[in-house]
């Protein structure tokens, strides 16, 4: 039997642990949701089950349960073997490497628009820190922003880029994509910052009084390093913001290239090839687990500031 | 001749207050903190201030730091506005909580006054290496906040309040939220450290063996409205150790302060 080092050695290996069972239970949330998918589809009737249905009447009643046919609900092996085939029949390419490409596009342009979005809203956040009437003035404003519904937002600004793209200035059509997809972002850094700023305790502001430090000396020494601990979590928001916008955005300006176009695209050929729309969809997921943990990787090289933050 | 070599003295006093009043405007009408205090602490001075909560002697220890600002009076600091004091970086300021910043390192986080102030990286490496040897903290520079005990992180807050070598030290409570232990054990340091720098001290306490111990001036302080009502020389000497404590002449100040902050001659039991 080896002697165990007290402290570091022991703190590390119930470090690792820790983390190998946090691993296990998100495995086994997955698992479930696959298990559940397929129990209904084995248990649930083919048709489903409609209340108040008008006979002779298609499309009457309310479904109250959904389909279990293999229309409806291909299998999950369908689903991943589909993956495997030609995209669209004949010498194309196998459905992932369609998904992949795809996903790039949309990750590129999702992370021009997390930039634009954290540029936008880093700036209102200082702002409404700075001068409490500016706040007063934008912040209402900045969460009315939030209810326009993107379909009716996207379009406009599709049209807006189209004219400039005219007028000379060249605006491609992703440009317009990612300053909607910006336009979710934005949201959530515009507030973290806000809140991060203010975060510092009275005492320490005393302090940097006391020493006659300025604004921007205070700005920099005592309230962004304060903020991280808040400006994470927003950070990963807007990136999972800006990959639902980019997704949405391109659908509803009707941009190639991007997954959120070869969604809608296999979608409108499932009654014939039922598994290939979950190629994307598996895509578009993937997309924001990459996009949140891009930011999880800023956050370890900020982990000086987040020192007292409870571990979770 | 012999006049010219002498040095005149800009003032020999760190604080002069003469009428210091404090007015908050509240809601429910305008609320008196401070009324016509009178108040000179000499250079190197140890004084506390001592009174129930209310009595404004947080107030008086923040208008000396331009932290706020009196409403009527005059306040000087070495012969200087308060604000122009505060500019000038004249003095040092703890407060009851150590006011760590958690994500520096104790070195940085005493470093921060003189980073703020453009000092160059070797001399701040070189008083930050002094002043933790002044607290005995040399092999602690390296650590976080997060990693110290309480009174550690105290000492911490006392070596950054002295890095830019100001002649007067502010101090609010420092020691309010430490263990009795901790708590004799760095007003032992304190003393020898002012004496160390030569600096004067302003100290904010309610505990009256705490300001006995310490100073050379106790002023206490009544509320409704905050003023002055008495002030106890303590005449105890320069050395100011453990063997203090017992001894009667200490213990005949902390009755003479008692008597003062209740205003009237304290019962003793076998005088009844």
């Amino acid at each position: 039997m080896t002697s165990i080092e007290p402290g570091t050695a022991v703190r590390r290996q119930a470090r690792s642990a820790r983390g190998w069972i946090t691993a296990g239970w998100g495995v086994l949330g997955v698992l479930v949701v696959l298990l559940l998918w397929e129990a209904y589809k084995f248990l649930g009737p083919a048709e489903g089950v409609t209340i108040g249905a008008v006979d002779g009447e298609s499309g009457s009643g309310v479904m109250i349960l959904p389909r279990t046919h293999d229309r409806a609900m291909p299998h999950i092996w369908d689903m991943v073997g589909r993956l495997f085939e030609p995209t669209s029949g004949g010498s194309t390419p196998p459905l992932f490497v369609s998904v992949i490409s795809a996903a790039l596009v949309t990750l590129g342009i999702a992370a021009v628009g997390w930039l634009i979005g954290v540029l936008v809203g880093g700036l209102l956040g200082l702002l409404m820190q700075r001068w409490k009437l500016v706040e007063w003035g934008l912040l209402p404003w900045i969460v009315l922003s939030q209810i326009i519904p993107l379909i009716a937002f996207a379009p406009v600004v599709n049209a807006i880029g189209n004219q400039i793209d005219r007028s000379g200035t060249p605006w491609p059509q992703w440009l317009s994509v990612a300053v909607i997809a910006s336009y979710l972002a934005f949201f959530p850094v515009a507030i973290g910052v806000l809140k991060g700023l203010e975060a510092p305790d009275r005492i320490h502001l005393d302090l940097m009084r006391s020493y006659a430090a300025g604004y921007w000396p205070t700005l920099r020494s005592l309230r962004l390093p304060a903020s991280v601990p808040y400006l994470l979590p927003a950070l990963r928001l807007a990136a999972a913001n800006a990959v639902l916008g980019a997704v949405v955005a391109e659908v509803s300006i009707g941009m190639r290239g991007g997954i959120g176009r070869m969604l809608i695209q296999l979608a409108g050929q499932a009654s014939s090839d039922p598994a290939a729309p979950w190629g994307p969809t598996f895509g578009s997921i993937v997309l924001g687990l990459i996009a949140a943990g891009s930011v999880a990787i800023i956050g370890l090289t900020l982990s000086r500031y987040r020192r007292g933050e409870a571990t979770a | 001749m012999t006049t010219a070599t002498t040095p005149i003295p800009v003032t020999d006093l760190a604080v002069k207050a003469s009428g210091v009043g404090k007015i908050f405007p509240t809601k429910a009408g305008e609320v008196t903190a401070l009324t016509d205090v009178e108040l000179e602490v000499a250079a190197g001075e140890f004084v506390s201030l001592i009174g129930p909560s209310g009595c404004g002697k947080s107030t008086l220890l923040r208008l000396i730091a331009d932290l706020d600002q009196a409403t009527s009076g005059e306040l000087t600091i070495f012969g200087k506005p308060a604000r122009r004091a505060r500019i000038d970086q004249d003095y040092g300021i703890a407060f009851q909580q150590s006011g760590l910043l958690p994500w520096r390192t104790v070195g940085d986080n005493i470093a921060l006054p003189l980073e703020l102030h453009r000092v160059g990286k070797a001399a701040r490496a070189a008083r930050v290496a002094e002043l933790t040897e002044l607290v005995g903290l040399t092999e602690f520079a390296d650590r976080y906040p997060d990693q110290l005990s309480g009174g550690m992180q105290q000492r911490v807050a006392i070596a950054r309040s002295l890095a830019a070598r100001p002649k007067l030290l502010l101090m609010d409570e420092p020691f309010g939220a430490l263990d009795e232990m901790t708590r004799e054990y760095l007003q032992g340091e304190l003393t020898r450290i002012a004496a160390e720098t030569g600096a004067a001290v302003v100290f904010v306490t309610h505990s009256i063996p705490e300001a006995v111990f310490l100073s050379d001036r106790v002023v206490v302080m009544s509320p409704r409205p905050g003023r002055i009502t008495d002030v106890i020389v303590t005449e105890l000497g320069d050395v100011r150790d453990e063997s203090l404590r017992e001894t009667p002449a200490y213990f005949e100040k902390v009755t003479a302060v008692r008597e003062a902050l209740h205003g009237t001659k304290v019962e003793r039991a076998n005088e009844r």
